[in-house]
């Protein structure tokens, strides 16, 4: 450890395994005596361990103002394996606690929120005893990450990688027997497996990354690898080269880039509070802090750098033409995270960490936002739809002749399949019905399109900026997707707040409770005002002097009127076609989409998100099946179970078996046995005349013994 | 010939006469009362082997303690002799046995021990008994007091086994 | 003087004549005195050696042999009497009953 004596601050820096600690108590708690704290006493335990794991991470902000250079908070020993020797150390720089903040802050927010969602949302599913475990995940969730951003070695950062991928199957699956309207289905247990196997390809390039650098490096502390990496990149150029691209595999995977972001769109199956905490805000920037972290391999490699720039950028500008396409709230909002996400990893792919991390910290604000917003926007449908179903004028009623045999949990079960709460072309006109929401939900699509000075502007900017200045091609993706991005959130605020209600529930719809509120005003601040801890003018990049110390020294480029220009006209622009398109003319119930007549196949391919999930199940998963049912057909039953098993084994067994038992067994065995017991048996029929009970005989026989050994000592 | 040597002989044949008389007599009283003799004879050869000591516990013992014994349990079961013991065809093997072990021993005295050791005259001192009670309660006091533990045992087991059981002569 | 070997031949002769006694007899009594006069030629032995080698040894050892017969004495005489009192008997060869 680092630490001086003299300062006691320095002595805060003991305290941060608790940001561990904290949340892996709650979850105990929870998962031993949630079912009798009820559930207030759940959300009171969950947020409160998640807030102390906030507080420490403070804590260990504040001690890092005083001690920039960090420390390294070893609790255990991990692995002692030969020359390998890994200690569970806690690692404090300015970046791990950047990202401590950001999860702890974030995540802290959803668990309040959480309460009121998954309070309205367990009895719309009809369980509500499946509240406790909701708050269990997530706090083991808030634990895998801490684990994974306070690492001080790739294997523990792995550790870390793999339980938020644990937590994100989980929470995907968390309605595993119901889809998203309450139905029975299967849907978001195949979305789970979806995304826990899409991850597993990505995990696998990350291992391969591991392996790699464990061979060349001879360790996965992240000072040794460093320190290994200059020399190993002068006697193996491409060794780095291939460790940068096996981690952008891994990357992929996990932050949803191409080729394996389809898991992130299916993975908002979960329930909203999880799509904002780890499918928007920290789970999916793993990859982005992975590569950030490891800046002093990527910094080796140009090619390396190369690659990671172009995925992230053609990313950016591919999901965001699927999101323009779709109708779900929450789709878009997915889309939108895995184009944000490209953006970010082009960024730290280009070197412009500080831009990348920048862009991380206040997207996790606005998309957070966005999605809690969203989820508020469902559940006022939700409320909406059930005040709509009682009133007498309802429009929409059971089928008579369905009705009559159904019960009345099954009657709503019936009407729900015909109406989508996350439908915006269900939605319309709740600007006046949920004011709070509507302004919250505003200020995260205006930061979201990069609207000066919200905090998507000043992030996204500098990201484009660097871009401009190194690589040109990913300036222009990015350009491009950031004009998309502008253009449907614009679609999805008109489609949404303003207008004509398309839907009755949307006429009925009702603002959510202070629960709900409160956690979506606090991130909208943050949204509006977070872009101000680096502001891209001379003296005030703080986050950028901040990250200095982790990162090394920073060039900060000077502001360029050009490029904030160029995008702040575009986003602008796009902001007005949007209008021009959906809200001048507002769409009535049933209309189709205004961009689909225009652009035609084009628009078919966003609305199928260019069929990329039927390519990979014609690609992969189809021929991934035949191959199964063939190994099950051929190999498995007809190979082994049918010839080897049966023919082979069976009756190569029974003839061994036969041949064996007459000559060997019974030929042979048996008769030496039966020779042995019958010479044993005769001996013994002789030998118990001996026996004869008399004393005398045995003593003549003493006797005899006696004589017999005086004899010997007499001839000796 | 020496008066010791004609005395040895003459107690000789009288310790060997009665050792054949037990062996011979049909009646367990007349052997017990010929072991007597027999035993007192002995005790006469350990008083010229200078040892008075063991001359005097033989007495005691076994001419005393161990042959009223006998007497006492003869008396007491009342069963003197058992008719047809001597039978002719089943001694020809132990008489081989006997005779072959008496051979071998003498021979085995003759080859080991030789025909003209004599005994020393210094004999004074093994004759002291309070020399012997020395090296008796100083070298050998732990087997002396097993011995003590012993005879001990052997009285509990001897009572234990003499004793009527109430319940066996119920039944 | 009298020759050591005269009293280990004497010895011999009333040990082999104890041994013939234990092997032809067949009162239990009778075989258990031959026991002690079988005894008695060992002790005789002993003496003998005792004097020979001007030691105190053999001597002590007889003394042990004596308390060892008196116990032995007190035991076997009480399972003669035990065996009698269940069998009425004092013949050896009744005693049977442990015939392979």
């Amino acid at each position: 450890m680092l630490l001086s004596e003299a300062n006691p601050a320095a002595g805060l820096f003991v305290l941060v395994p608790w940001i561990v600690f904290a949340p892996v108590i709650g979850l105990l708690i929870n998962a031993f005596a949630g079912k009798r704290l009820g559930e207030r006493g759940v959300g009171w335990v969950a947020s409160l361990a998640s807030g102390a794991a906030f507080l420490v991470s403070a804590l260990q902000f504040y001690a890092l103002t005083l001690h920039p250079e960090g420390a390294q908070v070893k609790i255990a020993e991990w692995i002692r394996i030969g020359q390998l020797s890994l200690d569970w150390t806690f690692r404090v720089d300015s970046l791990s606690v950047t990202m401590m903040l950001v999860v702890s802050g974030v995540g802290t927010l959803i668990h309040i929120y959480a309460i009121g969602y998954m309070h309205e949302d367990v009895r719309f599913k009809h369980d509500p005893a499946r509240f406790p475990r909701f708050f269990v995940f997530l706090n083991l969730f808030i634990a895998a990450m801490m684990i994974l951003v306070s690492a001080d070695n790739y294997l523990m950062l792995f550790v870390g990688w793999e339980g938020v991928g644990l937590c994100s199957f989980l929470l995907i699956g968390f309605w595993y027997d119901l889809d998203t309207l309450g139905r029975s289905s299967w849907a978001n247990s195949n979305a789970a497996k979806k995304a826990f196997i899409t991850n597993r390809v990505g995990d696998f390039g990350f291992l391969i990354a591991g392996f790699l650098i464990f061979w060349y490096m001879g360790s996965f502390a992240f000072s040794e690898v460093f320190a290994a990496a200059p020399e190993v990149a002068k006697t193996h150029p491409w060794v780095i080269t291939a460790i940068t691209v096996f981690m952008l595999v891994g990357v992929a995977g996990k932050s949803a880039q191409i080729p394996l972001y389809v898991w992130l769109p299916d993975a908002m199956a979960g329930p909203t509070p999880v799509s904002a905490l780890i499918h928007a805000a920290t789970m999916v920037t793993a990859g982005v802090y992975l590569v950030t972290r490891s800046f002093p391999l990527f910094g080796l490699t140009h090619d390396g750098q190369y690659i990671v720039a172009t995925v992230g950028a053609v990313t950016a500008l591919f999901a965001a033409t699927i999101a323009v396409g779709q109708y779900d709230i929450k789709k878009v909002l997915a889309y939108s995270t895995i184009s944000q996400l490209g953006f970010m990893v082009a960024a730290v792919g280009m070197g412009a960490y500080v831009a990348g991390m920048f862009h991380l910290v206040t997207h996790a604000f606005f998309k957070a936002l966005l999605f809690l917003s969203a989820g508020s926007v469902i559940l006022g449908l939700e409320r909406g739809h059930h005040h709509g179903h009682h009133a007498p004028s309802s429009p929409v009623l059971p089928p008579q002749g369905a009705g009559n045999s159904l019960s009345h949990g099954e009657i709503d079960r019936v009407k729900e399949e015909v109406f989508d709460p996350g439908d915006i072309r269900n939605m319309g006109g709740l600007r006046a019905r949920m004011p709070v929401t509507f302004w919250v939900y505003l200020i995260g699509a205006l930061a979201l399109a990069g609207i000066f000075p919200l905090a998507g502007f000043w992030s996204k900017d500098e990201i484009l900026l660097d871009a401009f200045l190194h690589y040109p091609h990913v300036y222009w993706l990015l350009t491009l997707a950031a004009f998309l991005t502008a253009f449907y959130m614009g679609r999805q605020v008109w489609m949404v707040f303003f207008g004509k209600a398309r839907h009755e529930a949307a006429e009925h719809a009702q603002e959510s409770p202070s629960v709900i509120t409160i956690p979506l005003i606090i991130l909208a601040a943050l949204s509006a005002f977070g872009g101000f801890i680096n502001l891209p003018f001379k003296g005030f990049h703080q986050f950028g002097y901040w990250l200095e110390h982790t990162l090394g020294a920073i060039e900060f480029p000077p502001f360029n009127f050009m490029v904030a220009g160029v995008s702040t006209v575009l986003a602008l622009g796009a902001i007005a076609l949007s209008w021009f398109l959906y809200q001048r003319k507002p769409l009535e119930h049933g209309q189709t989409d205004p961009l689909a007549k225009p652009l035609g196949l084009v628009f078919v391919g966003m609305e199928q998100k260019w069929f990329i999930d039927e390519a990979y199940q014609f690609l992969f998963v189809q021929p991934y099946r035949a191959l199964a049912s063939w190994l099950a057909q051929k190999v498995d039953w007809d190979f082994w179970h049918e010839w080897f098993h049966d023919s082979v084994l069976v009756k190569g067994f029974v003839t061994l078996a036969r041949l064996l038992a007459d000559p060997v067994d019974l030929g042979f065995i048996d008769r030496v046995s039966y020779w042995l017991s019958d010479a044993i048996r005769a001996s013994a029929e002789t030998l118990r005349k001996l026996q004869n009970g008399f004393v005398r005989s045995y003593a003549l026989s003493v006797v005899l013994g006696v004589a017999a050994i005086l004899g010997y000592l007499l001839l000796k | 010939m020496s008066l010791e040597l004609i005395l040895f002989f003459v107690l000789a044949i009288i310790a060997i006469a009665t050792a054949l008389g037990m062996l011979l007599s049909r009646s367990a009283v007349y052997s017990a009362l010929y072991l007597v003799v027999n035993f007192v004879s002995v005790a006469i050869f350990y008083l010229l082997l200078d040892a008075p000591f063991i001359a005097l516990s033989q007495i005691a013992v076994y001419a005393g303690a161990i042959m009223v014994l006998f007497l006492f349990v003869i008396m007491l079961i009342g069963l003197e002799t058992l008719g047809g013991e001597l039978n002719w065809r089943q001694l020809v093997w132990p008489l081989a046995m006997g005779i072959l072990l008496l051979v071998q021993g003498v021979f085995l005295v003759i080859q080991r021990v030789g025909r003209d050791v004599y005994i020393g005259q210094t004999g004074t001192q093994l004759s002291d008994p309070s020399l012997m009670a020395r090296v008796l309660f100083t070298d050998y006091l732990l087997p002396f007091q097993v011995t003590a533990v012993l005879l001990l045992v052997a009285m509990i087991g001897a009572i234990v086994l003499s004793k009527r059981e109430k319940s066996n002569q119920e039944a | 003087m009298v020759p050591v070997s005269y009293y280990l031949v004497l010895s011999a002769i009333l040990f082999s004549l104890g041994a013939l006694g234990v092997l032809i007899r067949r009162n239990s009594l009778v075989i258990f005195m031959s026991i002690e006069l079988m005894l008695n030629a060992a002790n005789l032995a002993f003496v003998a050696f005792t004097r020979v080698h001007e030691t105190f040894s053999g001597q002590i050892f007889v003394f042990f042999v004596m308390a060892v017969a008196a116990a032995e004495v007190a035991v076997g005489l009480a399972l003669i009497v035990a065996i009698y009192r269940s069998r009425q008997s004092v013949d050896i060869d009744q005693l049977s009953s442990l015939k392979g």
